[in-house]
């Protein structure tokens, strides 16, 4: 590796964390009044904001309409300012679509979608600064989201990214770890469970490695939704405390 | 063994939350309520809806509901006597009745399987609203009551919908017409003052979830005459009024 040092001796990466350490999480549930649910979810320098409609009529063609369960609209977008380099389009490159659809597998297996037929879930996530970990940090918000809108879940979708770097897998990696250039597991767990909800892998992860760094992401998520839903009981007692 | 009601499930015969909210026993059947949520409708709710689309022999109408709520052609009143038979002519003057974007009060009259709801106007009361002022507030802010519409002291009248849509509107311009013709004369300053001024109370009460009823709204309504319409909504001044009406409706209470 050219230069950049990933994991130091002493076993501190770049930002000065751990090898198991998460960045720190900040989220505000209900953001906007007008939608039916909302989250602004930050997780160390990468932002992102989740906004949730629904569930309500099949907009557009109709034909889209499942008569058993309702339809998982996503769509991810990564604001113009959000990275160093100004981005010309911030939705509908082919990435934002892969993102998008990967988003949507994620939440249909989670949202309770047969409680609701004939009718449309809509999930938009808009990255407002980009720091490594974006996926992860979609699907984190989202779920806040979704809980702050009322639509019934299956269980939190956490979700952790983990790098892999000397032997050691190194998890929620930031954008310098990203760049590097070394393999990147994006996992979304159903913490309760242990179900993966997603899982992605860039380049090439030897076979040994993989359960390693499986464990090191189940373990992250499982730290993930302890502070997830340690903030939505906060909100919810702050909500109930004058009734 | 507990049974599962709303926003629960079971798994592997454990009862779990799927929605993150208030916990609600009746007996063994456990629900979790949760503080947000799309309005789920009732019979006999008093709701707000628009137009969506205009079909054979229904319109379809966006109530904030999870699915789009219906409006049978047979269970409106048309004009000229309420046993007229409807025929071909009725269906193909339906537009001219009620057309996309108009703002209608109704009745939920029943529930279909899906969850859709079906409406009914075949009373005075219900029918296509003219001028007016709508508000949006969260469906379980309104207390649910003997009557939803009010005839307020302040020289206005206020339509409390169950599905979270509140409707202001002048007094005179009677909702009892009931009809699909409605009121376009201009109406007086004064009246719009007084409009403006609900529409705010409306706001403030909605955003600090104070429950929304006529006594409500009319001692938000006196507790704001000692400041201006526009000043209402700023966030010192609608704490004092709101103060003022908590104080109020305590004492009203006992």
């Amino acid at each position: 590796m050219a230069g950049v040092e990933l994991l130091s001796d002493q076993g501190y990466r770049v930002d000065g964390r751990r090898a198991s350490e998460l960045r720190r999480v900040q989220c505000r549930l209900g953001v906007l009044g007008q939608a039916d649910g909302s989250a602004l979810l930050q997780l160390g320098n990468t932002r992102a904001l989740a906004v949730v409609s629904g569930p309500h009529e099949i907009r557009g063609s109709k034909s889209k309409a499942l008569h058993d369960r309702a339809v998982v609209n996503c769509q991810y977008s990564m604001a113009t300012f959000s990275t160093a380099e100004r981005k010309r389009r911030p939705h509908g490159d082919r990435k934002s679509i892969e993102m998008s659809l990967h988003l949507r597998q994620t939440f249909e297996t989670a949202i309770l979608t047969q409680l609701f037929p004939r009718s449309q879930i809509d999930i938009f996530v808009q990255i407002l600064k980009s720091d490594g970990g974006n996926y992860c940090v979609c699907v984190n918000a989202a779920t806040m989201a979704l809980v702050d809108a009322g639509i019934p879940l299956q269980d939190y979708v956490c979700a952790c990214s983990v790098g892999f770097v000397d032997e050691t897998p190194l998890v929620d990696v930031c954008y310098a770890e990203e760049a590097a250039g070394g393999p990147v597991m994006a996992v979304a767990l159903l913490p309760r469970s242990e179900q993966v909800a997603f899982l992605s892998l860039d380049s090439r992860l030897h076979e040994d490695h993989l359960s390693g760094v499986m464990k090191a992401a189940t373990v992250a998520c499982r730290d993930l939704h302890a502070v997830l839903s340690r903030i939505v009981k906060e909100t919810l007692q702050e909500a109930t405390a004058g009734e | 063994m507990a049974s599962t009601g709303h926003g629960t499930y079971t798994d592997d015969e454990h009862l779990v939350a799927s929605v993150a909210g208030v916990v609600e026993r009746v007996n063994r059947l456990i629900c979790v309520r949760p503080l947000n949520t799309r309005y789920n409708g009732e019979i006999g709710d008093v709701v707000i809806g628009r137009i969506t689309e205009v079909q054979q022999k229904r319109w379809k109408v966006d109530t904030e509901s999870r699915l789009d709520s219906v409006l049978l052609l047979s269970s409106v009143n048309l004009p000229g006597g309420e046993l007229r038979r409807r025929s071909a002519e009725d269906e193909l003057a339906m537009r001219d009745y009620l057309k996309e974007g108009d703002l209608i009060s109704a009745e939920v009259q029943s529930i279909f399987s899906d969850g859709a709801l079906s409406l009914h106007t075949r009373s005075l009361r219900y029918g296509k609203l003219g001028q007016g002022v709508l508000v949006k507030v969260s469906p379980s802010l309104i207390l649910r009551s003997k009557t939803h519409f009010h005839h307020l002291a302040s020289g206005a009248s206020i339509i409390l919908g169950n599905n979270g849509l509140v409707w202001l509107q002048p007094a005179n311009s009677a909702v009892e017409a009931g009809g699909f013709v409605t009121d376009l004369e201009p109406v007086p300053i004064s009246e719009r003052e007084v409009i403006s001024r609900l529409r705010n109370c409306v706001i403030i009460l909605a955003h600090h979830r104070l429950a929304l009823s006529d006594t409500s709204v009319t001692y938000c309504y006196e507790a704001s005459m000692a400041h201006e319409i526009k000043d209402i909504t700023k966030p010192e001044i609608s704490e004092e009024i709101l103060l003022e009406t908590r104080q109020r409706l305590l004492e009203q209470r006992g």
